[in-house]
């Protein structure tokens, strides 16, 4: 290799790398921006070029001129509609650094898409109009940068052209923002009047504006500083995948998130409290004396322990919390809202598990970051939950570590991700509850009265029937000398779950308490009929995962809603449709049909008592009764 | 031995997150493939799996599309790099596209590319059943693929919906999927070609000989500098193949490949040259100069 060239090679091999992201209210000029960000560092090639002045002609909002934001908006959609609806990601560099951009949408419905380019970023490049000042969106988008640990700012007030270069503009809007955003802790906050159009400010200083003393853009991202010194954090090396390539090796491969490790340094397995020694960092390389943050290694440890994906070796001396309970940040981003006592699916690193939010402590308002009670999450709120997970894990503070404090939820029948999350601290101990392991158990229990304990759960609209059948299927259990116990909507509601009303929440909870009471009975050894509306597929779901495999039978109690509304034995359909009751199933709350029920009893020109027969010879069928 | 330092490098950067995101899939999916494609992208995705496992193989076998337009050379080594590494590779191709006789020249870019690429592709991920799928795209070569997500879900018929993403925040993937579905994974993200390069020459990766400049035989045609890989390809009036010292910067169907004039013959003159480039590398591809939506649509429907 030519010396001049290895030494370029070198220089860029030495850049240190920004990634941020453009946000902003719609139409603020983001990709415009970044547009004449590539366009005036001559980072555009030729054919980009020609299709852009193409496209300039063919969907361009700027007259004549090009439209940078086509450069950006890659989906048809945007370039149709001439907004953009995901983050784009761009790459440039310059003499001082290589730079990696996110451009996020504007419009509050996208805000989830704004977050994900948020969640790899260093620094944030808010966008005002000069000419509107700081919106709700503004706001919105500030906090969220500051919630997902962004901690430098750049308040780009463009479209200054537009009021005449007035400093006076910049100087009201400048207050406005620093005053809001005090509350938030950025490390820098820089301000910036700019025309992205006109490029004034962008790349170099502007002769239109002479009382502006400060940096051109393009200045301020080549020297800022975000470093945020990784490798001197406590050390974290989650488990993505265990390497066994033959019986004389055992590694474990995964990312370091946190500080570093050296051959012959201590660690500990979060969690289960083991200790070893670090031998060797494998690499194809070869082994490395030490490895620090951002690498992804393989490592072998001294002795033989228990170690498997999801665990996090780290040092002993700086352990990360361990709990089953913990507070965190949500940022709600599914169309469906937030049901507290749902069971979702939480990913953090690579350890997946399921848990459940036991409390809403409030919702943030972004207009003035005031907390609001509330009882659920919708698209794109902010709230501060408690969650509970199904067993202990190792965590960080987000403050501390994005990779070990950050997750995510994920619908469990949609597979989603419906929110992200950031922890903010344990709640307790795991380890005070402990199960007893208790010798008289379940099995013991059922044998004793004949029986394989079970949970018949009947679901289908009100009026299909499910109560007149289960009553039979009892009657007929009880008369053959079998042990059961029958939890019924109307009955439960007037006791255990008297406190809950109908609204999808508290469906939910009811769903989730009824469920819970089943297990108890059938670890008593009992056969529990439970008959419940249960309308949606998740919450009996998760009734299903609350038992043993082969412990929840399914019976979806089948007939038509117009059947239904002909019986309507308790006049509820009546009143639905005149609106004297909310939320009524099948009326103005859905009902989701089981597709995978044990059994469907049709009861149109069918006798109750068939029916009931059924549902018994699946019972014997499964030798669950003699 | 290597001295401890506080922050690594921009390519070593790139290298770990490309190994954690296939040690991800690895981990999480039941029946993941790597799709193989010879080019360079695909040359520095394998040694990235190599590295990544190490010192097991991947786990994972490796899927070539053959659409058997490719240069011979190309063929040729990818038939090595299989067998220097011992690699379980697979080669579909699309018989019933064959038998209909599908090809560049008489069916047009477009046809051939969807029959002899996309649907072939679809074949071959339903007919073994992969539920995730490696592929060495890059953001930064089309707009489109700046959109899409590193963990891309494609429904039960491989359609990406660009409008309905999962978000995808930090490291954490969201791999979840009902049966059928599958995840398009894209490692190389967020590598640049000049990245590409620079890590092909520090890592000293093996490439095509294709890259490189040397005397082969073109013609020129609708503009575009053609080479005439075997006798398949019939001449026009007035064409005649003549040698001239070209090399590619894309490679793919060898009718629908443009080459460059260039005598850069080895990698550092490429990447010399590199810096001095005014035009894309997908310039040089026939297929994606439509419209400059078409990549997205050909992704809607099924296509890496």
């Amino acid at each position: 290799m030519s010396a001049p060239l290895a030494a370029y090679l070198a220089e860029q091999e030495n850049k240190s790398l920004l990634r941020f992201l453009t946000c902003g209210s719609v139409d603020d000029g983001k990709s415009t921006l970044i547009g004449r960000l590539l366009y005036d560092s001559k980072l555009l090639f030729d054919d980009q070029m020609a299709a852009l002045q193409k496209d300039s002609r063919k969907f361009g909002t700027a007259g004549e001129d090009i439209d940078f934001a086509l450069l950006v908006d890659g989906l048809e959609a945007e370039r149709e509609q001439g907004i953009t609806i995901d983050v784009a990601y761009r790459f440039f560099a310059t003499d001082k650094r290589k730079f990696i951009v996110a451009d996020t949408p504007g419009h509050e419905q996208y805000t989830r898409n704004m977050a994900t380019g948020a969640s790899n970023s260093d620094l944030a490049v808010i966008l005002i109009d000069a000419r509107k000042g700081v919106l709700t969106q503004t706001r919105r988008h500030a906090y969220i940068a500051s919630l997902l640990g962004i901690r430098h700012v750049v308040l780009a007030v463009n479209k200054i052209d537009l009021v005449e270069y007035a400093q006076s503009v910049f100087d009201g809007i400048v207050a406005d923002f620093t005053k809001f955003a005090e509350a938030l802790g950025f490390a820098t906050l820089v301000p910036i009047p700019l025309s992205a159009r006109y490029g004034d400010n962008v790349i170099a200083k502007s002769g239109n504006m002479p009382w502006y003393s400060g940096p051109s853009l393009l200045d301020h991202l080549e020297s800022v500083d975000v470093e945020t010194a990784l490798a001197e954090q406590p050390f974290r090396l989650p488990v993505q995948w265990v390497n066994r390539p033959n019986l004389d090796f055992r590694g474990f491969s995964g990312t370091i998130v946190g500080g570093r490790v050296r051959a012959g340094s201590p660690v500990v397995v979060a969690g289960s409290g083991r200790t070893s020694t670090v031998e060797r960092i494998v690499t194809m390389d070869g082994d490395l004396d030490v490895a620090v943050a951002g690498e992804a290694v393989t490592v072998t440890l001294a002795d033989e322990i228990d170690i498997s994906r999801g665990d996090i070796l780290c040092a002993p001396e700086t352990r990360p919390e361990v709990s089953d309970q913990f507070a965190a940040h949500l940022l709600w981003m599914a169309e469906e809202d937030l049901l507290p006592g749902r069971q979702y699916l939480l990913k953090v690193g690579p350890r997946t598990i399921p848990a459940t939010i036991t409390a809403l402590k409030h919702k943030v308002d972004v207009n003035n970051l005031e907390r609001l009670a509330a009882k659920t999450l919708t698209l794109n709120e902010v709230g501060y939950v408690n969650l509970s997970a199904s067993h202990p894990i190792a965590f960080d503070s987000y403050r501390d570590n994005r990779d070990t404090g950050g997750f995510i939820l994920i619908d469990r029948f949609t597979n989603g991700t419906v929110a992200a999350g950031m922890v903010d601290f344990g709640l307790r101990r795991a380890t005070n509850v402990h199960w007893q392991a208790l010798d008289v158990n379940k099995d013991a229990r059922g044998g004793q009265k004949g029986q394989k304990p079970a949970v018949l759960w009947f679901t289908g609209l009100s009026g299909s029937g499910k109560s007149t059948i289960a009553n039979i299927v009892e009657r007929n259990l009880f008369a053959h000398g079998r042990h059961t116990y029958l939890l019924d909507g109307d009955n439960v509601r007037h006791g255990l779950n008297r406190d809950l009303g109908f609204t999808d929440a508290d469906r939910v909870e009811n769903i989730r308490r009824v469920a819970e009471t089943a297990k108890l009975f059938v670890d008593a050894g009992l056969i529990v009929l439970v008959s419940f509306i249960s309308p949606f597929r998740s919450e009996r779901r998760m009734a299903r995962e609350l038992l043993d495999t082969g412990e929840f039978i399914e019976i979806f109690v089948d007939t038509p809603i117009e059947v239904c509304m002909g019986r309507d034995p308790k006049g509820l359909y009546e009143k639905a449709k005149a609106g004297a009751i909310k939320n009524f199933t099948g009326i103005d709350s859905p009902y989701e049909v089981p597709e995978t029920a044990e059994l469907t009893l049709k009861t149109v020109d069918a006798a109750p008592e068939d029916l009931a027969g059924q549902v018994l010879s699946y019972l014997r069928g499964k030798a669950l009764i003699p | 031995m290597t001295v401890p330092q506080a922050r690594i490098s921009h390519l070593r950067r790139l290298e770990a997150e490309s190994i954690h995101i296939m040690r991800e899939v690895a981990a999480e999916f039941s029946n993941p493939v790597m799709l193989y494609s010879i080019g360079k992208d695909s040359s520095v995705m394998l040694h990235l799996a190599l590295k990544a496992f190490y010192p097991s193989k991947p786990p994972f076998p490796f899927l070539h599309v053959d659409t058997t337009w490719k240069f011979r050379e190309m063929i040729r080594f990818r038939d090595e790099t299989a067998k220097r590494l011992g690699l379980n590779l697979l080669v579909h191709i699309n018989q019933d596209g064959l038998k209909r006789g599908i090809n560049p020249f008489d069916s047009g870019s477009s046809l051939h590319t969807q029959v002899m690429k996309t649907e072939s592709l679809k074949q071959a991920l339903d007919k073994y059943k992969f539920d995730a799928a490696f592929g060495g795209a890059r953001r930064d070569e089309e707009k489109s693929r700046a959109k899409e997500r590193i963990f891309s879900f494609r429904n039960a018929q491989h359609a990406w919906d660009p409008k309905n993403q999962r978000p995808e925040l930090w490291r954490v993937y969201n791999t979840r999927i009902n049966k059928g579905e599958s995840i398009r994974v894209f490692p190389l993200s967020n590598w640049t070609e000049l990245d590409i390069w620079q890590y092909i020459m520090m890592e000293e990766i093996p490439i095509v000989p294709l890259y490189f400049a040397a005397m082969r035989p073109v013609v020129e045609r609708d503009g575009t500098l053609i080479m005439v890989d075997d006798d398949r390809m019939k001449l026009r009036d007035g064409e005649r193949p003549e040698q001239r010292l070209v090399r590619f910067r894309t490679l793919g169907c060898y009718p629908l490949t443009g080459a460059i004039e260039s005598p850069a013959a080895t990698l550092e003159e490429i990447v010399a040259e590199m810096f001095t480039a005014r035009t894309s590398e997908r310039q040089g591809r026939l297929i994606d100069s439509d419209e400059s939506a078409s990549m997205e649509k050909k992704k809607r429907e099924g296509y890496f």
